[in-house]
């Protein structure tokens, strides 16, 4: 077997200073490095605008890939996420849920085509600016842990990931601090920006969802009634897809006192409103589900739950009802647990699994 | 990657600056570095190089010293010509169409395209056969008293195709109409006597035939109507503005002389390389055709389209094998579309997503083609995985 450290390694790379620094820290190891890109889909005449492959940042990862003295290449994905990702999340919308396309980006495209564009180039692993680490256990399995850098922790998103895609995954900056990685690119004299940590969607390009919707799902725009749980109407809503669980504002409603809005009817098409109380559930139910390590730890097992990438990890039991389906119920009542959106579970740094909520309830 | 076994094979993208060519700049930048517009001793020492590499350049090309006039590079040259050339056309009789072909180089088409969103232009295409080709009798009916201008490339950068120049200058001066050709290919490979060719105006830049980066000219024939693009100072009596580029220039001169005095030979060589490569390619993988003229193409120049293969792909396996060659639709960001000149030469788009050009030069040798065939089928079977994936 050849040296660990001229084996292949492809990066994907987004001219950020975190990806940036992974490709670096590899290279530095003596790691034959290439980079990659994702070239994304962007509606027509927003190329400029998607924050994952603005001209820009691909001359800041090409200018880095060069000073690295990697080669890099751009991979030409726009179709596939168009199919797999925006489709899903419009789909998502029109369904009544709150989708996460990042997480299907993750699954679909980056541990998708991207790995297997990778494994037909030769290399053994990709390697990614995600702040969350891999580790072994006794058995050889891989483990999928949170960051070193507990307020940068990304490994919610990685939470799609199995034991297949962890044996070809290298998280190079999972260990450091992000003011270390800050550091470290200054010493590796890498010419990338200090750029924003939007969290917006890259294919929205800066906008609200809601224009994107109006324009891609112009059903989405299905006006209804807002009522109270008592089945008062209470105003008129524009289509469900364009509020969301927990939302206060702008819901164009008069009342003594504070309303958000608690759930969604979706077969009769109503907005139910609450005051903050009727926010709380004690129980979700998330299908499907992933698991780490392709199995649950237990049929019923303690967790710190995650219910958005950034939520505050709560205390609950997750009972697995079947390998594909869960029930979480939380030790006390957790607001704005929201359809599509994606409940993780962790014991200690260990990322369990994770599964996309199906409903709330209490009880 | 291994890089130190690298093959390249992109000499019509550019080409390594030859040593003696280096060597007789580098006075230039520093010791004899004066400006060719002053008085002084520096500025006559600088004035009398730059006339010197502009007879040089004009005896290489069968020009008068007065017919060549220096710029930044071919495109730059192609957008003095198509722009001062149509301008001056249209103020001295009122002339407002031009002609070109669909396969012309970005530095005609696009110039020709603001001439006409800004300018009131017309642009009308000349049309070319299967290789690429214009047939002369076609322009005879094309051109009347309204055409400012024919701009036809002379070899095409992306198929290799040779046009019939003289044939087609023959035609332009019957009917009275300045032609323009885009030679930056050509020249590295063909001896132009601009004398009896008989075109207006002929583009060329340095870097396609072991020259530096940055440099070119525009021969204008005597007599030609044309206006400055760049306007300011006096330097190239008045035609193009701005202190000249001395050592670039002088390292143009170099290069051209360097470069035809071991042109037959060099033909010959690379003639061979490319017609083995040729046969290689077509024999070995299925669904490839030769796109372009098969004889009727510059030496060193070998392009294929694959049915089915995405060339951005074919390119990054290729690059990953150790061998650098280009394509005609590739494109840096990511962002692939069916490669323009294939499909007005009639691919359909599903062929024209995988032109691969091939094109050697002084550095190529016979085992660095035996070693490209002996890779290339896996990589072309690679690509076609891989485009059933995506």
């Amino acid at each position: 077997m050849e040296p660990e450290r001229t084996r292949k390694v492809v990066v994907a790379m987004s001219g950020g200073v975190d990806s940036s620094v992974a490709a670096a820290l590899l290279a530095k190891e003596g790691y034959d490095v290439t980079g990659m890109m994702l070239r994304l889909w962007s509606e027509a005449g927003k190329e400029d605008l998607n924050r994952c492959c603005t001209p820009d940042a691909m001359m800041l990862a090409r200018r880095v890939a060069a000073k690295l003295g990697i080669p890099f290449y751009v991979i030409d994905v726009k179709e596939k996420f168009r199919e797999w990702v925006v489709e899903a999340f419009i789909q998502g919308y029109l369904a009544g849920m709150t989708p996460n396309p990042c997480l299907v980006c993750n699954r679909q495209i980056r541990w998708g085509l991207l790995l297997q564009q990778a494994l037909s180039l030769g290399a053994e692993w990709l390697a990614t600016g995600h702040y969350a680490r891999i580790a072994r256990d006794e058995q050889g399995r891989f483990l999928l842990l949170r960051a070193l850098d507990a307020a940068k922790d990304q490994s919610y998103v990685l939470s799609v990931l199995g034991q297949q895609d962890l044996r070809h995954t290298l998280l190079p900056i999972g260990n450091y601090t992000k003011p270390q990685v800050r550091e470290l690119a200054r010493k590796f004299g890498l010419p990338v920006a200090e750029r924003s940590e939007s969290q917006d969607l890259c294919f929205l390009a800066g906008e609200d969802y809601r224009d994107f919707l109006v324009r891609h799902a112009p059903e989405a725009m299905r006006p209804g009634q807002i009522v109270n749980r008592r089945g008062e109407v209470l105003g008129e809503h524009q289509g469900l897809a364009f509020y969301t669980i927990g939302q206060r504002k702008g819901l164009g409603v008069a009342s003594s006192r504070p309303l958000y809005v608690v759930d969604k009817d979706f077969r009769q098409n109503l907005l139910i409103v609450g005051p903050l109380e009727e926010l709380g559930k004690t129980t979700l139910h998330a299908a499907p589900v992933n698991w780490v390590l392709g199995e649950p730890p237990a049929e019923r097992f303690r967790a710190e739950v995650k219910i958005r990438y950034t939520a505050t990890p709560l205390s609950a039991t997750v009972i697995v009802e079947t390998p594909q389906q869960v029930r979480v119920e939380f030790d006390q009542p957790v607001r704005d647990i929201t359809p599509g959106q994606r409940a993780v579970f962790y014991q200690g740094d260990v990322v369990v699994g994770g599964g996309t909520i199906v409903s709330a309830s209490n009880g | 990657m291994a890089w130190e076994e690298r093959v390249y094979l992109d000499y019509a993208a550019t080409t390594p600056v030859a040593e003696r060519v280096i060597k007789v700049m580098l006075p230039f930048f520093e010791s004899a570095f004066g400006n060719p517009s002053s008085v002084h001793f520096e500025g006559q020492q600088a004035e009398a190089a730059l006339e010197e590499a502009r007879e040089r350049v004009a005896r290489a090309l069968g020009a008068q010293p007065r017919e060549i006039f220096f710029t930044s590079g071919g495109t730059e040259s192609d957008n003095l010509a198509l722009r001062g050339i149509a301008l001056a056309e249209h103020q001295r009789r009122g002339a407002y169409r031009i002609l070109i072909t669909p396969v012309e180089h970005h530095a005609v088409s696009t110039t020709a395209r603001q001439l006409q969103d800004v300018f009131g232009f017309i642009v009308d295409y000349i049309p070319v056969d299967s290789y690429g080709r214009v047939d002369p009798d076609d322009l005879h009916d094309l051109i009347d008293s309204s055409t400012a201008l024919v701009s036809i490339i002379h070899a095409n950068n992306e198929i290799g195709t040779l046009n019939p120049i003289a044939e087609i200058a023959a035609i332009c001066e019957e009917k009275g109409v300045p032609l323009h050709t885009d030679a930056v290919q050509s020249v590295a490979h063909l001896r132009l006597d601009l004398a009896t060719l008989g075109v207006s105006a002929l583009s060329i830049g340095a870097h396609k035939f072991y020259g530096p980066k940055g440099v070119g000219a525009l021969y204008v024939r005597q007599g030609t109507p044309i206006l400055p693009v760049q306007t300011g100072g006096a330097q190239e009596r008045g035609l193009r503005a701005g202190t000249e580029n001395v050592p670039l220039i002088v390292g143009m001169a170099e290069a051209l002389e360097m470069n035809l005095e071991t042109l037959d030979q060099e033909t010959q060589r690379l003639r061979a390389l490319r017609d083995r490569l040729i046969e290689g390619v077509l024999d070995a993988i299925p669904r490839a055709r030769l796109t372009g003229h098969p004889l009727e193409r510059l030496p060193n120049h070998a392009s294929f389209a694959f049915e089915h293969v995405e060339a951005n792909t074919l390119l990054m396996y290729l690059d990953h094998a150790g061998f650098a060659c280009s394509s005609g639709s590739a494109c840096k960001t990511g962002n692939p579309e069916p490669s323009e000149v294939l499909q007005a030469i009639g691919f359909t788009p599903q062929w024209a997503m995988g032109g691969l050009r091939v094109t050697m030069g002084r550095g190529t040798t016979q085992a660095h083609v035996e070693r490209f065939l002996s890779i290339l089928p896996a990589v072309v079977e690679k690509c076609r995985v891989a485009s059933r994936v995506r």
